[in-house]
């Protein structure tokens, strides 16, 4: 079903529901993900946190149908994410770590190619979304710059704009914070929130950043060396008594570790 | 036999590609300007280094050819000696090596770069098979100007041939004999043999080059790789496509 052009009506548009059940996937010998199972509910921000290696982005790409599984399924809706008919269904969209922009593109044509290439509206009414999410973004005055002459935050927030203009109902992000200042981290997670109020659109995000886990999370996932530790809101999460889950969100360094003393010698 | 899977897998992604590319062609007419965008770039942006090529592979030609069949009492045969071996043979190499050089190695580089920076996973993602927005666009675009290219740098290898029949003392072939001599020989069928060739080999060296950049895998070092294997991987597609054509041309 495509989308209506210009004036968004999301009416009739439903944020989608995940399921993933029994997903496994290894590289060669190494296990990344190890029979995960989640139920991710329509039109919340579910978030997934983890260590660096954890498998949280192989996870994130299975979601978005850009990797086959070992074993298990993923479904949007109950439809394969990997079909074209499923993207086109429900115009899933993800924003990259690195922004995945079209370098040789301006912020403009990345941002009207999806509405273009679908054939979605006439021009100018494509123009007119793309304004329109540009706007939303902060991002007018770059519109005729190329990813290239662009600071991190800025192509995040181009990334964002892109996936917008999609009008998705399943929002994928990862590592929407990473690269960046406390200040434009707090910016983006705030813009996450307010895409989600304002779209009704699923959103997930892939994070190893606390504090927007706990602020914009709705429910939030910890994933470790590839298993799922746990699943529960932000407020459970400040109670949870797992030591590796308790040790991962409050790390403390101990200053007598022979590492740390090593460095201060 | 690593390698000989590894030969394997590449020829039939190769074919895969080319299949899933050419299904799309009933979307040709959005693509339209991207296939002008290429043709621009590898046909037209070419002409100046085809041109200069060609003249001096023709006057090369017909300098050696002049010193050899003086000597046995030939010389009136050099027009047609130049003009079969470039439209038979080295028109159609000669571009098509060009062609590796130039727009395989940058069309590997942008594609492996698109891959390993997640552009085209974004493509994906927003349900635009690369196939149809990438790779289509150079397909055609190299079979509209493979020939035309191929043809300019023949016709431009006869004219130094020519030049240097005219201008260097110990030949003294004058161009009127020159280009009789050629014509006398030439017939459409050669001609259009030559520019067949030139369009499989563009052909075969566009899906080297697109296949090897969508496969690449791993960091920006992957890209440095990737364009050397495809040039290489072309050069010798080349070489060896060119004995079995001409073979089955003959």
């Amino acid at each position: 079903m495509k989308t209506p052009c210009a004036v968004q009506d999301r009416s009739d548009r439903n944020p989608v529901g995940v399921e993933v059940a029994h997903l496994s996937k290894k590289y060669e010998n190494q296990i990344v993900l190890n029979d995960i199972s989640l139920s991710i509910k329509p039109g919340e921000i579910f978030v997934i946190m983890g260590p660096s290696g954890s498998g949280k982005s192989v996870l994130l790409r299975q979601i978005a149908g850009l990797e086959t599984a070992n074993s298990g399924t993923v479904r949007i809706n109950g439809h394969d994410p990997a079909d074209p008919a499923t993207r086109d269904r429900f115009a899933l969209a993800l924003v990259f770590q690195a922004g995945g922009l079209f370098n040789s593109l301006s912020v403009y044509e990345n941002l009207a190619l999806y509405p273009l290439e679908h054939r979605l509206c006439p021009k100018p009414q494509i123009r007119e979304r793309v304004m329109r999410a540009l706007k939303i973004l902060s991002l007018e005055n770059a519109a005729k710059k190329f990813p290239s002459e662009l600071s991190g935050g800025m192509k995040k927030r181009v990334a964002i704009a892109r996936a917008l203009v999609m009008e998705p109902q399943l929002l994928l992000y990862d590592e929407p914070t990473s690269e960046l200042d406390p200040v434009m981290s707090a910016t983006i997670s705030e813009i996450i929130a307010t895409l989600k109020n304002e779209f009704q659109v699923t959103t997930i995000v892939v994070s190893h950043d606390r504090d927007l886990a706990l602020t914009i999370g709705d429910r939030v996932a910890i994933l470790m060396k590839g298993a799922l530790r746990t699943v529960s809101t932000a407020e459970q999460l400040r109670r949870v008594t797992d030591p590796d889950v308790v040790d991962f969100l409050n790390p403390k360094i101990d200053l007598k570790n022979p590492r740390y003393q090593k460095l201060e010698a | 036999m690593n390698k000989v899977n590894t030969v394997f897998e590449g020829l039939g992604s190769a074919v895969v590609l080319a299949y899933r590319a050419f299904a799309s062609l009933p979307n040709a007419p959005r693509i339209i300007k991207r296939v002008v965008e290429q043709a621009f770039f590898g046909g037209y942006s070419s002409l100046p280094i085809v041109s200069i090529l060609s003249f001096f592979i023709g006057a090369v030609l017909a300098l050696q050819a002049g010193l050899t069949l003086q000597a046995v009492g030939m010389k009136q045969v050099i027009g047609t000696l130049v003009g079969e071996s470039l439209v038979r043979e080295l028109g159609p190499v000669m571009v098509a090596i060009l062609l590796a050089g130039r727009v395989a190695s940058a069309t590997t580089a942008e594609l492996a770069s698109m891959k390993v920076y997640q552009e085209i996973d974004a493509l994906i993602t927003m349900n635009i098979p690369p196939e149809r927005f990438l790779v289509l666009p150079r397909l055609i675009a190299v079979l509209l100007y493979m020939p035309v290219i191929t043809m300019i740098g023949i016709v431009i290898g006869w004219f130094g041939g020519a030049i240097v029949c005219e201008y260097v003392g110990f030949i003294g072939v004058t161009s009127e004999q020159y280009f009789a001599s050629l014509t006398s020989f030439l017939t459409a069928d050669k001609l259009f043999k030559g520019l067949l060739k030139a369009e499989i080999f563009g052909f075969c060296i566009m899906l080297i080059a697109c296949n090897t950049g969508l496969r690449t895998k791993g960091g920006p070092r992957e890209i440095g790789f990737a364009v050397t294997r495809s040039v290489v991987l072309s050069l010798v597609t080349i070489l060896i496509l060119d004995y079995f054509i001409t073979k089955a041309l003959a």
